[in-house]
C-alpha cells in the first residue's frame, strides 16, 4: 500500500486532490456548464469554495461520517460538487440513474439507508417524496433547481444554495470539524458506491475505495497521456462508473475541465461547441452520428456527394494506417491531406470531433464498419473493456494497436487470466471493495486472492497479447470435439449485415454448427423493391431463392472470418435455414429488450433443428404464433435448408 | 357570489390580488354587426382568467379589445385603476400587456432566439443610431435583453432550438416560441389566444404546465381563450362565458359548469 501511496504523492482522497488543484492551478477552468446560452465557467479555486460551502452546509444539517448521500439528476457541476462535498464530510456519495422510476429508487435508497439526497429538479424531488414513507432512515432532501417547488412543504426540503449559505455562515464554528473529518480520509475509505444496473435480480451496491478510484485514474491518465489541457463532455449518466472515473477521478487527478451540456437535447450542439479532446460514448452514439451524416450526404448536391464518396474511399484505404503510424506512400498521403482539407476536416467539425485525441467506445460490440469509419477520418477511436467492479478499466487499446475485433491489452496494473471454461478473470488496484450488505455475492465474484470473475468468456491472442471477448460465459459451450462453442460471437458477426435481423446459432455438444436466420424486412424489402422482386408476405420474401442466395453469401463470408481464428474455427455455420417468421417477444422467443431466449427457441423449433442435423433438404413445420391482441394462430411452412461452404479448420494452432 | 373586492386565496394557496383590469359595458360593432354587446368583467392580479364560448361568440374580438387592437364602440377599459384612452397596440404593449395569436404570428425566417428578442423591442430605449453603431446604451441594452430572453428560453425548455429558424419547427414548438416571445416582454398581463389549438394531448399537457408555471413563477396575470373545456376548467380560476357577443356566465369553473345558460350554449338549444 505504501508503494502505491507514494505513486500518488500522498494524495489519498478526492478532496485532497481538490485542494491540490485549487492551490497549484486555481485559476484553470475546472467546470463549465452551458446555461442561458453561455458557457458558465468555474475554476478550481471557485470549485473548491463551492464544494466547501456545501460540505459545511451538510455538517450543519447533521450529516455523519459513514452516511450515504444519494445524488440524482442530469450531469451538472453542482451535482459533481455534491459528491465531493459528501466525501469531505466523511459521507459516501451514491449517484442514482435519473431516469429510474420511483420504486427502483426506493429499493436503492432503502438498501443503502441514505439519510440525505441531493437532486436536480422537481421531477426528482417528486419521485423521492413519493417513496419517502417506505424509507426509515431518510431525512433531508436538497434540490438544485427551485422551479415549481415554491409551494412544497420545506420542513425537510432544502434548496442547494441555502444549504451552501447556511454552511458558509457557520464556517467559523464548523471548519475545524470539517478539517478533522477530511484528515481521517485515507486510501481505504469508501470513495463512492455505485449500483450496478442489475439485468438479473436486484441491483448491487459496488463499494469503491479511494485507492480504487485514484489508482485507476492515475494509471489510465498515464496510459492515454491525459493532461490538464483536456476537455471532456459529461453527458453519460452520473450513476455509471465510467462517468465517475472520467468526470471526477481523472478530472481531479489530472486537473482537466469537465463540461456539462445545457440539457439532453442540446448535447450534440454542445459537443460541437466544446470540441472535446477526450471523448467517450457507447456504440449507439457513434452509429446515430454516422446515420445522420449518411442521410445528409444523400440529400447533398451531386458535386459534394461525389467528392464525399471519392475521398471517403481514400480515407478507408489509408486513414487507419496513417493513424496507426504505419508506412503510407507519398501519393496516398497527399490525397489524404487534400481529403482532410475538403471532407474529413469539415465533417469532423460538424460532428464535434475536430479536437478528439482519445475517443473510447465500450459497453457492447461496435460494428467494424462504424469503427473503421471514424478511424479512417483520423479520429483516434478505441475500444475499452471494463466493469463497475474493476473501477472501469480491464483492457484498452493502446495507441497504434487498434483493431475492431479485440478489446485491447490489459490496462496498466491489471492482471488477466482465463478460467477453465474460458471465463476472463482480472486482478487490479481497481478491484472493488465489496458489494454493500451482500457478502455472498462478494464472495462468489471475488476470490480470496483478489481475482474477479467478469462473466464474459474470451481469450488472449498469443502473438499480440490482445484480449478478445467472445461471449457471455454462461452461453459458451463445447463442441463434440472439445473445441470452443461461442454462439453470440458468430451471431454478432451475422447481425452486422443489415439484411440479417437476428441469428441463432446451435452446436453445443454437436459436431458442427447450424443457424436460424431472420431477415430484416425493411432492408431486404428495400433491396427486393430495387431489384424488382415481387413478394406478398414476410414468409414469401424469406424463402425467395435470391434472398436465400444472398443470405448464403453472408453466412459464407462470416465463416471465412470465423475460420481466421483458430480457437473459434469450429463455430463455422455448416447449414442454415431462414425462418418463416420473426422471432418475437410476444411468442416468448425473445426478451422485451430483444435478447434471444435460446432454450425456448430450441424447444419450440426442435423439428427444424433435427432437420438441420439429419441432412434433409427441406422441412415442413407448423408454428404457433401469438398475435398482438393475444389470440393464437399457427403458420405452416416448408423451409429450405441450405449448406454453407466452410473453411478447413487448422487444428494444429488450437492445441494447448 | 362571495365578496372579492380585496382579492382572494385559491384552493391551492395562491394569493389573488385586486382588480388589475376592468372591462365596463364594452360594446363592439363592425358596421351593423354587433360582435360584443355590453359586456363587463374584471381581471385580478395573479389570476388565470378564461374566456370561453362557442365559435363566433366574440372571444377573439374581446381579446383584441383588451390588447388595444380594437377600440370599443362603447364602454370603457380600466387598467391599473385608470381609464385607458384609445391606444395603438404598441402603446398597450408598452403598458405591460403581451399576447400570443391564434394563428401563430412569428417571423418564420428568423431564429427562435431572434424571435424571442423581438419581444423585448418595446423595452428598448436606445436610438436607432446608437443601435446601428453598437455603441453606448445599445450595447448594454442588448446584453440585458439577451439575458431576459435566455431566461425565458431556459424556462420554456427550448434551448435545443435556440438557433433554429422558426419556419423549420413543428407546430407545437412554434406555439411555445410564441409564448416565449410574449413572456420576454415581462408582461403584467399575458393574453393567450387559443394556446392549445391543434395540439395533441401531450403537447397540451406541456402547454398547461408552462402556463401554470408562468403564473406561479412570475406571478403573471393570464387571460386566455380556449376551446378545450377540460383544459379551461383545470387551469383557470375564473371563467367568462360568451355566446353571440353577450356574456352568459361568469364565475369559478364549477359555477360556470352548472350554469344553465352555459350548458344550453354548448349543447345547443333552438334560438328564437
Amino acid at each position: 500500500m505504501s508503494q502505491s501511496q507514494d505513486g500518488t504523492g500522498g494524495l489519498v482522497s478526492v478532496p485532497a486532490l481538490l485542494h491540490r488543484n485549487a492551490k497549484e492551478f486555481g485559476g484553470a477552468p475546472a467546470y463549465r456548464e452551458k446555461e442561458f446560452g453561455i458557457w458558465q465557467c468555474w475554476n478550481w479555486a471557485e470549485a473548491e469554495r463551492e464544494i466547501e460551502s456545501l460540505a459545511l452546509g451538510l455538517l450543519n444539517l447533521g450529516v455523519n461520517e459513514g452516511d450515504f448521500i444519494a445524488i440524482i439528476g442530469r450531469n451538472r457541476p453542482h451535482l459533481y460538487w455534491s459528491m465531493v462535498a459528501a466525501q469531505m464530510v466523511g459521507a459516501v456519495p451514491v449517484p442514482l440513474y435519473q431516469d429510474a422510476v420511483a420504486e427502483e429508487m426506493a429499493y436503492v435508497l432503502g438498501h443503502c439507508g441514505a439519510r440525505v439526497a441531493i437532486v436536480g429538479d422537481q421531477e426528482q424531488v417528486d419521485k423521492v417524496i413519493e417513496v419517502k414513507d417506505q424509507l426509515t432512515e431518510f431525512e433531508h432532501l436538497i434540490y438544485l433547481d427551485p422551479r415549481g417547488l415554491r409551494k412544497y412543504d420545506h420542513t425537510h426540503l432544502h434548496r442547494y444554495s441555502h444549504i451552501q449559505e447556511q454552511g458558509h455562515a457557520a464556517r467559523d464554528e464548523l471548519t475545524p470539524e470539517l478539517r478533522a473529518r477530511e484528515a481521517k480520509l485515507n486510501f481505504d475509505s469508501r470513495c463512492v458506491m455505485l449500483y450496478t444496473s442489475g439485468t438479473t435480480g436486484k441491483p448491487k451496491g459496488v463499494v469503491l475505495s479511494n485507492r480504487n478510484v485514484i489508482e485507476s485514474a492515475r494509471y489510465s491518465s498515464a496510459f492515454d497521456k491525459l493532461g490538464r489541457g483536456e476537455d471532456v463532455l459529461a453527458y453519460l449518466p452520473m450513476a455509471w462508473v465510467g462517468d465517475f472515473i472520467f468526470s471526477i477521478g481523472q478530472s481531479f487527478w489530472t486537473g482537466f475541465c469537465v463540461n456539462c451540456p445545457e440539457n439532453a437535447e442540446t448535447m450534440m450542439q454542445d459537443l460541437r461547441e466544446i470540441g472535446p479532446t477526450y471523448f467517450f460514448a457507447p456504440p449507439r452514439v457513434f452509429e446515430n452520428l454516422l446515420t445522420t451524416v449518411m442521410i445528409r450526404m444523400e440529400d447533398a448536391g451531386s458535386l459534394k456527394k461525389r467528392m464525399f464518396d471519392r475521398y471517403m474511399a481514400v480515407a478507408r484505404r489509408v486513414g487507419p494506417k496513417i493513424l496507426d503510424g504505419k508506412p503510407v506512400g507519398f501519393g496516398d498521403r497527399l490525397q489524404y491531406w487534400i481529403g482532410n482539407l475538403l471532407v474529413y476536416g469539415p465533417l469532423k467539425n460538424t460532428m464535434g470531433f475536430s479536437r478528439v485525441r482519445v475517443g473510447y467506445t465500450a459497453g457492447e460490440a461496435i460494428g467494424p464498419e462504424i469503427f473503421e469509419f471514424y478511424r479512417s477520418l483520423g479520429i483516434n477511436l478505441k475500444q475499452l473493456y471494463g466493469q463497475t467492479e474493476a473501477t472501469v478499466f480491464i483492457t484498452a487499446h493502446p495507441d497504434g494497436e487498434v483493431r475492431a475485433d479485440t478489446v485491447g491489452v490489459p490496462s496498466p496494473g491489471v492482471e488477466l487470466k482465463i478460467g477453465e471454461n474460458g471465463e476472463v478473470f482480472y486482478r487490479s488496484p481497481g478491484v472493488f471493495v465489496e458489494y454493500y450488505k451482500n457478502p455472498e455475492s462478494t464472495a462468489s465474484t471475488k476470490d480470496a486472492e483478489g481475482w474477479v470473475a467478469t462473466g464474459d468468456a474470451g481469450f488472449i491472442e498469443e502473438d499480440t497479447g490482445h484480449l478478445r471477448i467472445i461471449d457471455r460465459a454462461k452461453d459458451v459451450g463445447k463442441m463434440a470435439d472439445g473445441s470452443l462453442f461461442a454462439p453470440k460471437y458468430v451471431e454478432n458477426k451475422l447481425k452486422f449485415y443489415p439484411n440479417i435481423l437476428e441469428a441463432v446459432v446451435f452446436g453445443n455438444g454437436r459436431d458442427e454448427c447450424t443457424a436460424f436466420i431472420n431477415i430484416d424486412l425493411s432492408a431486404v424489402g428495400n433491396w427486393a423493391e430495387r431489384n424488382n422482386i415481387g413478394y406478398a408476405s414476410y414468409q414469401e420474401l424469406a424463402r425467395h431463392p435470391k434472398v436465400m442466395e444472398m443470405i448464403q453469401g453472408h453466412v459464407e463470408e462470416v465463416n471465412r472470418s470465423v475460420a481466421e481464428d483458430p480457437m473459434l474455427a469450429g463455430c463455422q455455420v455448416h447449414r442454415f435455414v431462414v425462418l418463416h417468421k420473426e422471432l418475437d417477444a410476444d411468442d416468448g422467443e425473445m426478451t422485451r429488450t430483444r435478447k434471444v431466449r435460446r432454450r425456448i427457441v430450441e424447444e419450440k423449433y426442435h423439428d427444424i433443428i433435427t432437420a438441420l442435423y439429419d441432412g434433409s433438404k427441406e422441412v415442413s413445420t407448423v408454428t404457433e404464433v401469438t398475435y398482438e391482441d393475444g389470440r393464437k394462430g399457427s403458420i405452416r411452412a416448408t423451409l429450405e435448408i441450405r449448406d454453407a461452404k466452410v473453411m478447413p479448420v487448422q487444428h494444429a494452432m488450437a492445441a494447448e | 357570489m362571495k365578496d372579492m373586492s380585496e382579492g382572494y386565496v385559491t384552493e391551492d394557496g395562491r394569493k389573488i390580488g385586486g382588480v388589475v383590469m376592468e372591462m365596463k359595458n364594452i360594446t363592439l360593432r363592425f358596421g351593423g354587426v354587433v360582435a360584443i354587446q355590453d359586456i363587463s368583467f374584471d381581471i385580478r392580479e395573479g389570476e388565470i382568467r378564461a374566456i370561453i364560448g362557442p365559435n363566433g361568440a366574440g372571444k377573439s374580438s374581446m381579446l383584441n379589445v383588451i390588447s388595444g387592437f380594437y377600440v370599443p364602440s362603447e364602454g370603457e377599459v380600466w387598467y391599473k385603476g385608470e381609464k385607458r384612452p384609445p391606444m395603438r397596440p404598441y402603446q398597450v404593449a408598452q403598458q405591460g400587456i403581451a399576447r400570443t395569436f391564434q394563428n401563430i404570428a412569428l417571423f418564420e425566417g428568423m431564429s427562435v432566439l431572434d424571435n424571442v428578442m423581438t419581444g423585448r423591442l418595446t423595452q428598448m430605449k436606445s436610438s436607432i443610431f446608437s443601435q446601428a453603431l453598437w455603441k453606448g446604451r445599445a450595447e448594454a441594452e442588448e446584453v440585458a435583453n439577451r439575458e431576459v430572453a435566455e431566461k425565458v428560453i431556459d424556462f420554456l425548455e427550448i434551448q435545443h432550438i435556440r438557433k433554429t429558424p422558426v419556419g423549420r419547427l413543428p407546430y407545437g414548438l412554434k406555439k411555445r416560441v410564441e409564448l416565449a416571445r410574449a413572456l420576454a416582454a415581462e408582461p403584467t398581463i399575458l393574453l393567450l389566444d387559443e394556446p392549445m389549438a391543434g395540439m395533441n394531448v401531450e403537447e397540451k399537457e406541456d402547454m398547461c404546465r408552462f402556463i401554470l408555471d408562468v403564473n406561479d413563477e412570475f406571478g403573471t396575470t393570464i387571460a386566455l381563450i380556449e376551446h378545450d373545456m377540460g383544459v379551461v376548467m383545470d387551469l383557470s380560476d375564473r371563467v367568462v362565458v360568451m355566446d353571440y357577443g353577450k356574456k352568459i356566465g361568469d364565475g369559478s369553473p364549477d359555477e360556470v359548469r352548472n350554469n344553465k345558460e352555459v350548458i344550453d350554449a354548448y349543447l345547443g338549444v333552438a334560438h328564437d
